[in-house]
């Protein structure tokens, strides 16, 4: 195997070098903080690195862990999954300076397995958003060009892994935020089932919906990493207790005979005409490879974004009313002590929230509140509720005709840095694919399936039933056998590694 | 303006210890109408005869064994809070000074 760094290589080949003594972590972490160093200044995947505390890291890993699957391995976390003694921000003034007292369950999950953590790849402000535009601390930008946006809300994470500056990365999956920015930035991002991996020690958005999963350069790494951060958790009491199955081992069963549905309703007017062809190229390599497509209906389709942003702010609203001012996080300087009134408190908090978040985040929970509130909650959230028990039974339905079903990632390829910014439902509207996997509960995959024009990655999106990540993982591992999609990379890359060679 | 206006803004941002006033407020006010009539959509479906989903898994009363471990100690606990008099978080006050 010919490298010019270490950093562009997958967890799978990275862990065959390490346990044959061809490399050692040290140098893979070297390379790694190199490229991270190059580029981070232009791209802002990370909010911030401390090369020191990675290698005291990595120096006490191998100290007293035995070989793990991510033995020596670094994998990068998005700003809002618990790292203990670390900062975390979720890219919001609120909690900037806040230093977490504990390890998520899948931080744990992954030091158990030997992996090096870095932490703090940027977000969009509390997940709220489809572009990294959000973040309190600046964007991030797509390795492909850096005038467009790297998706969101995990586009930190994504950008990292697209542009080697990440082996690979954990972000959270709400209504879209691990797939459709792998899908701008190129790569495989993986929502599982809901239940399927804890969410203890993920700052919470929306409760219902939101998952973490991985972000990988391949279908094989992200196969690895959902086999560890998988299973039942006793601190989540929404975390199934489901048998985990090896997600390695079975990614190459034949797939000859299984079903493909393409519902028509993901098919219709705003769909870019090169997403639209690099799907139908997708269907022939498919069927190419012995798969059965059909055309298939999920007919409440077109209500699942106005579903969404019912149930998605009413939950946002409800979990982010913790940030008081009062145990932890930001609070407003303005010194209130002597106020002689009981509105003392009430007007910390007020200045405190009103001060410490950013504009989307205010939308949002006001948004939330308004449909909670008092006279407005049958009309709105309890309507909400419904739509979703129809969205969830159009998948049910659709389960015996199909084993997994395709779709697009995301309506357009990467769009413009500003382009949306000052029309939040045009935002929202790009969560269109995504949105009913997280109503539904169910798994979705996006990975590579084409470039545009322009040289901008495309996405398609694999769903499958309920835990069955592993026909969803063999689905794409037999498509990417057959393309090359996924070894592109952003030319960005190549002229780092010519020049610092 | 359809479904919100600047007054029913401002109680949902009370009720969401919020403060907006002036180009802000006007601003907000408008998104969230724009976004709350997209919404209305919804009301089109006859949904009467159907069940709300709060949740998509069938788990319910999960509990777990009632076994002593250790947590966060206080300390730790205090040393997040902006202000702090151990073992005491600080608040501006909130009882009424009677004058």
């Amino acid at each position: 195997m010919s490298v010019d760094s270490l950093a562009a290589l997958t967890i799978h080949e990275l862990h065959s070098l390490i346990s044959a003594g061809k490399i050692q972590p040290q140098q893979l972490l070297e390379d790694l903080l190199e490229r991270i160093e190059y580029h981070n200044g232009r791209l802002h995947a990370y909010l911030s690195v401390d090369p020191d505390r990675l290698h005291r890291q990595l120096e006490d890993q191998l100290r007293t862990r035995k070989a793990g699957r991510l033995a020596g391995i670094p994998i990068t976390l998005k700003d809002n999954l618990c790292v203990s003694a670390e900062e975390i921000t979720c890219a919001s003034r609120i909690l900037r300076g806040f230093r977490c007292p504990y390890d998520a369950t899948v931080v744990q999950r992954l030091r158990e397995e030997g992996a090096v953590i870095i932490p703090r790849a940027n977000m969009d402000e509390f997940a709220f958003g489809s572009s990294t535009e959000n973040s309190a601390f600046g964007g991030t930008r797509n390795p492909w060009a850096l005038d467009r946006v790297p998706g969101g809300s995990s586009g930190g994470s994504a950008c990292a892994v697209s542009a080697d500056m990440a082996i690979a990365a954990l972000g959270s999956d709400t209504g879209g935020s691990i797939r459709q920015p792998a899908c701008c930035c190129g790569v495989v991002g993986l929502k599982p089932t809901y239940g399927r991996v804890s969410r203890y020690g993920l700052v919470a958005f929306a409760s219902s919906l939101d998952q973490i999963g991985p972000i990988t350069k391949d279908v094989t790494d992200a196969a690895i990493l959902l086999g560890v951060i998988a299973g039942h958790d006793a601190r989540d009491s929404t975390c199934a207790p489901v048998e985990v199955p090896d997600y390695v081992s079975t990614l190459q069963w034949p797939v000859k005979k299984l079903r493909i549905g393409i519902p028509k309703e993901y098919f219709v007017e705003g769909i870019d005409t090169e997403v639209k062809a690099a799907l139908d190229e997708a269907v022939r390599t498919f069927e190419r490879l012995g798969l059965v497509c059909e055309s298939i209906s999920l007919p409440h389709t077109p209500y699942a974004i106005a579903t969404y942003y019912l149930i998605a702010t009413a939950e946002a609203s409800s979990n982010l009313a913790r940030y008081d001012g009062v145990q932890y996080g930001y609070r407003s300087a303005t010194n209130l002590r002597q106020e002689s009134s009981s509105n003392g408190l009430l007007e910390m908090h007020r200045r405190t929230r009103t001060e410490g978040f950013g504009s989307e985040v205010k939308r949002r929970i006001l948004l939330g509140t308004y449909v909670l509130s008092q006279g407005y909650y049958e009309a709105y959230y309890l309507k909400g509720m419904k739509v979703r028990t129809l969205i969830k039974q159009d998948f049910d339905a659709a389960w015996s005709r199909c084993d997994v079903i395709l779709t697009p990632t995301a309506p357009t390829p990467a769009f413009r840095i500003g382009e949306k910014l000052e029309n939040p439902l045009q935002m929202y509207l790009s969560d269109v694919y995504t949105i009913s996997a997280n109503l539904a509960g169910i798994p979705g995959l996006s990975m590579p399936c084409g470039f545009s024009r322009e040289g901008l990655p495309l996405g398609m999106q694999l769903l499958a039933a309920p835990f069955k990540e592993q026909k969803l993982l063999q689905i794409a591992y037999a498509y990417e056998q057959a393309t090359d999609w996924h070894r592109r990379k952003p030319t960005l890359s190549r002229q780092q590694i010519a020049q610092s060679k | 303006m359809g479904v919100v206006n600047t007054e029913t803004v401002k109680h949902v941002a009370a009720l969401a210890r919020l403060h907006l006033e002036g180009q802000a407020l006007e601003q907000i006010a408008a998104q969230l109408d724009q976004i709350l009539g997209y919404v209305q959509l919804l009301q089109k479906l006859p949904t009467d005869n159907v069940a709300p989903t709060s949740h998509v898994l069938a788990l319910t009363n999960v509990l777990r064994e009632d076994t002593p471990a250790a947590s966060l100690s206080q300390d730790t606990v205090l040393t997040l809070a902006p202000e702090r008099h151990p073992p005491f978080v600080t608040v501006p006050k909130v009882i009424e000074t009677s004058s």
